[in-house]
């Protein structure tokens, strides 16, 4: 990590806007996340949330304002911006025909991690699949392959993890280690920006948390004294156990 | 090892490691360049002044057709099973990715070309087994391969992509297929390098320019 980046926020971005042909996905958004935190990213389904998430990967491009990761100028330097952030998307990004650790050592390679053996090894008992290593990819659970999606993003060691929806699919195991990961990275002085539908799970785990609606940022705020009714409200969405 | 060459590696060793699980590209593409192969022969008589003056237009026409089929895949696959974005996602040169793409698009290719050697003996008599003529191929096949990457990269991310694959591949090509068919017919007559040795080098050309002008516009055909 540069002196640049350590000094700045994590994520930041300014007047934020990109659209789908006449649909604003999202409108002027400035949002900020500091190292060494947990974002909760709530919204009703096509808030913007996963359109955000792809742009700060650099899986898209913003039409207009300001996007920078770690620091880095999503827009001039997208090649370092991708080495310090890993990505979990509604897609696994898997082969279905290579194995567990076949994928595992394929992005190994593409993020030149020098210790991938013992890494690809480490991660693998870490998600609880060192015993499926050599089983193909297809032959897996999905929340199996929702676990070596997670041990994919995880491989090059990231300082800032996006996570799109992380828990579908996951048992309650899975849950249990999402939540171990998303706390590890941010105890390590990392960020980690999620989002989720199940507003309990997102407050218990976040310090911080952002509420998108219509493409607009209407909460960003500290998670203390925020309380799941409050997040409900500007969701706009009744229910007891997520805005589905 | 530098960047770029781990990456292509890792890519090539990849393509072909899935292929040769799933054999789902050489098996499609092969079968097609054999039918072709076979219409052919039931199409005309196939007596030795017939083929001698058709027999290379057969052979590219095989080639040709399988390998808008193959190249057509090469994002395909990526793109269904969503792992297109991983690789847009890596921390690695574009090139790199279009180099691991080109080579895995050209050895698939390759293969069915050489399998396909004994079908043009066989049903043809063409003195297909000759280093010229194999040296040729592969200068061909690696600008089959050049373009139809790229272009595969800008249909897969198209609804009509098994039109536009097409559509843009086989004019931009054309300057290869006219080499390639020119200089068979040379070399099954057995004439020598001073007859052929100019689309040869128009072949060189042809690959240098589409490898360098592809490769640094990847980049942007990757993008959002």
């Amino acid at each position: 990590m540069t002196i640049e980046s350590e000094l700045s926020d994590a994520i930041a971005t300014t007047r934020l806007t990109k659209s789908f042909g006449r649909t604003r996905a999202l409108s002027n958004v400035g949002l900020r996340v500091p190292w060494g935190c947990a974002l909760a990213l709530f919204g009703p389904n096509g808030a913007g949330k996963s359109t955000l998430l792809r742009i700060l990967a650099t899986l898209s491009a913003p039409d207009a304002g300001d996007v920078r990761v770690a620091g880095l100028d999503q827009r001039k330097e997208p090649g370092r911006v991708r080495a310090v952030i890993g990505y979990v998307g509604h897609q696994t990004l898997l082969y279905d025909d290579l194995s567990a650790a076949e994928n595992l050592h394929f992005y190994a390679r593409l993020y030149g991690v020098t210790d991938a053996v013992s890494r690809v090894g480490e991660l693998l008992t870490d998600v609880g699949l060192a015993d499926r290593a050599g089983q193909r990819t297809r032959t897996l659970s999905n929340g199996m392959q929702k676990r070596l999606s997670l041990a994919r993003a995880l491989l090059h060691r990231p300082s800032v993890l996006l996570l799109d929806e992380p828990e579908t699919g996951l048992d309650q195991q899975g849950v249990e280690l999402l939540e171990r990961v998303v706390r590890g990275v941010a105890e390590a002085g990392a960020c980690v920006a999620f989002t989720t539908h199940d507003i309990e799970r997102g407050l218990a785990l976040a310090d911080r948390v952002a509420v998108l609606a219509a493409g607009r940022l209407v909460i960003d705020q500290a998670v203390d004294g925020l309380g799941a009714e409050a997040v409900r409200a500007h969701l706009s969405l009744p229910g007891t156990g997520g805005a589905a | 090892m530098s960047e770029f060459l781990r990456t292509t590696i890792a890519i090539y060793a990849k393509d072909l490691r899935l292929e040769a699980r799933t054999r789902e590209s050489i098996v499609a593409v092969l079968v097609f360049a054999l039918l072709s192969a076979f219409i052919f022969q039931f199409a005309f008589d196939p007596n030795p002044r017939v083929v001698a003056t058709v027999g290379p237009g057969i052979v590219w026409v095989a080639y040709l057709f399988a390998g808008i089929l193959g190249l057509g895949r090469t994002f395909v696959l990526e793109r269904d099973g969503g792992t297109l974005d991983g690789l847009v996602l890596a921390p690695v040169s574009r090139e790199a990715i279009y180099a691991g793409k080109v080579l895995g698009a050209f050895t698939l290719m390759a293969v069915v070309e050489a399998l396909m050697l004994p079908v043009f003996v066989v049903l043809y008599d063409l003195p297909v087994i000759n280093p010229w003529f194999a040296s040729m191929t592969l200068l061909a096949t690696l600008g089959f391969a050049a373009v139809g990457t790229i272009f595969s990269a800008i249909a897969v991310q198209t609804r009509a992509r098994e039109v536009l694959l097409p559509l843009l591949f086989l004019p931009v090509v054309l300057p290869v297929v006219v080499a390639a068919v020119a200089s068979s017919s040379s070399i099954f007559q057995g004439e020598g390098w001073s007859d052929f040795g100019r689309w040869f080098q128009l072949l060189l050309v042809f690959d240098t320019l589409f490898l360098v002008i592809s490769s640094l516009a990847f980049e942007y055909v990757l993008e959002d």
